[in-house]
């Protein structure tokens, strides 16, 4: 794998880009092909690429690369390109705060405590996962309760197996992909418990993960309590009720040594807060215009950091946004502000971007609150879709063209996911 | 056979405190700990609340010991440099039954020379805590109130106690113990000791090393607390440790504001086993209802963690501290509430009763007060930061995102004792934030194996058998190099 280069370390740039996983890596990128001569990328780690060098498996790419890849690969392919662009690359580096003025400091072993100067910063920090406090599952508190994620680094990038009796709960991607690769790799994986009554996950992802290896999906399910005083000994799952209030009557017990938590990622926001940013209470990421430009100026944010994606290739393409937006910006040529604001309506729980501009076309992002069978999405009263199914696990894009909101002239845009009326094509 | 002056058995904070006390003379000392590492019984679930000292009825023991403890603990900190801040507390009253118990501390109080005790109308309280609720009536202000962690004091006693010549012994609980006219010998998996004198500071077993040594029988239950904390965003929501009016067996639910500033509500009180410490939903229920009573704007979603701890409780409710029908042999048991608060009265106690007893305390001139106390990355400003980066790089590398805690703290909290991922957690904050270790445990993983040169597959948690990962193949997880 490539990895950087040697970096004499500049005072200032044109752009900043804080984070090198996939949304940091499009959005230097991006920043470059708009123009901007100084971008400097900053990575905790010693390798660039974030979360997918520990994302072993394939499909990555399907929509940008129009090819199957692994994480790693689809890293590697970004990785060549940021630096063929010759983008300055600081991996194992760390950056401790952004101010208003988009003055940085950045610490790192090789360079010590730095301050940068940035005419732009994009935030591509990524996303954590919730853990056992989020959900407060009652017991003991032995070890073997972890995330998904944290196994996903310990079997693919450390080495070592996390247990060898594996019970999953919640049903979110990297949940299924652990399931699965815990199997490949010799351990037990005794089923997967999600308290709703739908997968969080893709659907391909439970058909490849689960189906195609007789791992048992429990629906409407959740643990109840953890045993094991020193390590995990079984846990306690039982059926929930249309509150999603366990019913421990009819609940059983579960031996294993290892509980992975697949229960959601939560937008890493530290640095946005430092920032004072608006936030959006239900992404809990940064509130975005449609150039991807935070409620401060010059402040961009990409990829999780915005709203939880559901495949890499969706935030490659935003962050290539963020990153031109970031490098016009830096140029002084900031695109027009946005005229309209969308209003996450009937069944839509989120919109990303939360505001858009009747002159370009956009692709909004949408989270839907309940499962539908054929149902129409609807943009105010400018536009009307049919969809074939939506559910909350996947998100739902809508590329918003100018033409469509010709005849609009209202400053907010409703958007609802509705059943299909009856007679409707 | 190695052969003490003085032996502690259990290295809670009590422990902890009486050998760093002993520290100061020429003895021979050593301190046994069951588990991995010290503090990892009752201590490190404590609230680490430094009680103002009016709490307790000053006909008790513990009534007394409070006071004088609460008094030795600015000094205390300031020489062994963990945290330590006098943050006060309020206690509040709801109606006029708990009013009168306001007085009732308020004279309780002043009879023990607590300084500083006011009763505060409504709107003072208003004033000074805008996120209280606005049923409260009156409360009294305590500005002696204080909050450590008090898993930092346990290790820094521990340390400076080390450092001025105690053996410490960690994972060696006591299996026997029997006596000759010279003294009492002590018996653990790993070795025979013979010692003049014996603390009996074993906290929820005390009342079975007091069995193997013969001395009168007692029995300690186990009260269970269970205590939540929040996240860091409403760091700030109240500044004081926030008490209900108290009931004869508890303190309440209390808003705590630790010292790190996270809120934490409990604890809850009620008898269970010696080795029960689930957290259950009608705790949280409790915990939570508590606290909301307390602060309305305190919800159950901004949970990031929880925990429960086991006080060590006698028939009577106070402490026992003294010798036994076993010469030698000296109790420091049922130390429950205020007990992290008296514990360096306490140490100070036992010395005195030891010398009673016919120790021969000679000051040791190499005694050193302090300890140079753990950098903080997280506490520093950018050019203190900038010039420690400098000297050191691996200062420069965060390990815990959520803490802001550098590698340089993991290696340093390795070199200063820390054995297990808890060892580290506690010593540094890492783990502790709101990913609860997703980023940060694999780095304190091999940053600790590298260190110690342990195998990864031999980690634990805590000590015992709370492996981590475990090695791929054919090897089963319980046979990988874990006891």
């Amino acid at each position: 794998m490539i990895s950087a280069r040697p970096l004499h370390l500049r005072p200032a740039y044109d752009v900043l880009v804080v984070g090198g996983g996939p949304a940091g890596m499009a959005a230097a990128l991006g920043a470059r092909e708009a123009g901007a001569e100084r971008v400097l990328m900053v990575d905790r780690e010693p390798e660039a690429g974030g979360i997918l060098n520990q994302c072993i498996h394939n499909g990555f790419g399907l929509h940008h690369f129009k090819e199957e890849l692994t994480g790693p690969e689809y890293a590697q392919r970004f990785l060549e390109q940021v630096l063929e662009h010759e983008v300055d690359v600081l991996t194992d580096a760390y950056v401790l705060d952004v101010d208003g003025a988009r003055r940085t400091a950045v610490m790192s072993p090789e360079h010590g405590v730095r301050g940068v100067d940035a005419h732009a910063v994009v935030l591509a920090m990524g996303a954590r996962e919730r853990t056992r406090g989020a959900v407060r599952i009652p017991g003991q508190r032995p070890a073997g309760v972890m995330t998904a994620g944290f196994a996903q680094k310990l079997v693919n990038q450390a080495g070592y197996l996390p247990g060898r009796r594996v019970v999953v709960l919640g049903s979110g991607d990297i949940g299924l992909i652990m399931a699965r690769r815990l199997v490949l790799e010799g351990a037990e994986v005794l089923g997967v418990f999600e308290i709703l009554p739908h997968v969080n996950g893709l659907s391909r992802n439970v058909v490849q993960c689960l189906q195609d290896f007789d791992i048992p999906l429990h629906l409407s399910t959740t643990v109840t309590r953890i045993h094991g005083r020193d390590r995990v000994e079984s846990v306690s799952v039982a059926p929930v009720d249309e509150a999603l209030r366990p019913l421990p009557a009819r609940g059983w017990e579960v031996p294993c040594d290892t509980l992975l938590l697949s229960i959601g990622l939560i937008p890493e926001n530290e640095l946005s807060r430092r920032l004072r940013l608006r936030l959006d209470p239900v992404t809990t990421g940064p509130v975005v215009t449609s150039a991807m430009e935070t409620s401060r100026d010059g402040v961009f944010a990409c990829g999780n950091v915005v709203h939880i994606h559901d495949l890499v290739d969706y935030v490659t393409q935003e962050s290539l946004l963020a990153g031109r937006s970031a490098g016009a910006f830096a140029l002084g040529a900031a695109a027009a502000p946005d005229n309209v604001r969308l209003v996450p309506g009937e069944n839509v729980v989120s919109c990303v971007p939360h505001t858009i501009t009747t002159e370009r076309e956009h692709v909004v992002y949408l989270r839907v609150r309940r499962a539908l069978k054929p149902c129409t999405l609807r943009l105010g009263e400018v536009y009307e879709r049919p969809l074939r199914y939506v559910v909350p696990g996947e998100t739902v894009m809508v590329k918003v063209r100018p033409r469509f909101l010709e005849a609009f002239h209202g400053d907010a845009l409703r958007v609802d996911v509705v059943p299909r009326e009856e007679g409707a094509p | 056979m190695l052969s003490y002056d003085v032996t502690i058995v259990g290295g809670g904070v009590i422990g902890c405190a009486i050998a760093r006390e002993l520290s100061r003379y020429r003895l021979r000392v050593l301190l046994l700990e069951r588990a991995a590492e010290v503090g990892f019984g009752t201590s490190k679930a404590n609230s680490g609340i430094i009680h103002a000292g009016h709490h307790s009825d000053p006909s008790t023991l513990k009534g007394r010991l409070e006071w004088e403890g609460n008094r030795r603990w600015p000094a205390l900190a300031a020489s062994l440099g963990f945290g330590f801040r006098r943050i006060g507390e309020l206690t509040v009253a709801f109606d006029e039954d708990d009013r009168r118990t306001l007085r009732t501390l308020l004279e309780r109080g002043e009879r023990k020379g607590v300084p500083g005790l006011e009763l505060w109308p409504s709107a003072r309280v208003r004033a000074e805590e805008p996120n209280l609720s606005t049923e409260i009536v009156e409360a009294l202000h305590a500005p002696t109130a204080a909050v450590v962690n008090p898993y930092e004091a346990c290790f820094a006693l521990a340390e400076s106690a080390v450092r001025n010549g105690v053996e410490l012994a960690c994972g060696e609980p006591v299996k026997a113990i029997d006596r000759d006219p010279e003294g009492l010998f002590l018996h653990t998996a790993a070795r025979t000791v013979r010692s003049r004198f014996v603390i009996n500071a074993a906290g929820l077993h005390a009342d079975r090393v007091a069995e193997l040594a013969g001395a009168e029988p007692f029995t300690v239950k186990a009260r269970k607390g269970e205590e939540y904390l929040l996240d860091k965003r409403l760091v700030g929501m109240v500044k004081r440790l926030i008490f209900p009016c108290p009931t004869p067996h508890s303190k309440g639910i209390l808003v705590i504001p630790t010292f790190d500033g996270t809120l934490m509500v409990g604890p809850t009180a009620h008898l269970t086993d010696k080795d029960d410490l689930t957290t259950t939903a009608e705790g949280a229920e409790e915990a939570f209802a508590g606290g909301r009573r307390l602060v309305p704007g305190i919800s159950e979603r901004d949970c990031i963690a929880e925990f429960a701890g086991l006080r060590a409780v006698l028939e009577g409710e106070d402490f026992l501290i003294g010798p036994t029908r076993v010469r030698g042999f000296l109790n420091v048991a049922g130390i429950q509430s205020p007990g992290l608060t008296a514990a360096p009265a306490i140490a100070e106690r036992v010395v005195a009763m030891l010398a009673d007893e016919g120790l021969e305390l000679e000051s040791d001139d190499a005694f050193e007060e302090g300890v140079e106390p753990p950098v903080h990355v997280a506490e520093l400003d950018l050019a203190e930061l900038a010039a420690l980066a400098a000297r050191d790089p691996r200062y420069a590398r965060i390990a815990c995102r959520c803490e802001n805690v550098t590698e340089g703290e993991v290696l340093d909290a390795v070199a200063r004792g820390g054995r297990t991922l808890d060892g580290i957690k506690f010593r540094t904050r890492a783990g502790m934030g709101r990913c609860q270790g997703g980023f940060c445990t694999w780095r304190c993983l091999a940053l600790l194996s590298e260190a110690t040169r342990a195998p990864i597959a031999s980690l634990t948690k805590r000590g015992g058998g709370s492996w981590i990962a475990c090695e791929r193949g054919d090897r089963a997880a319980g046979e990988v190099g874990h006891d």
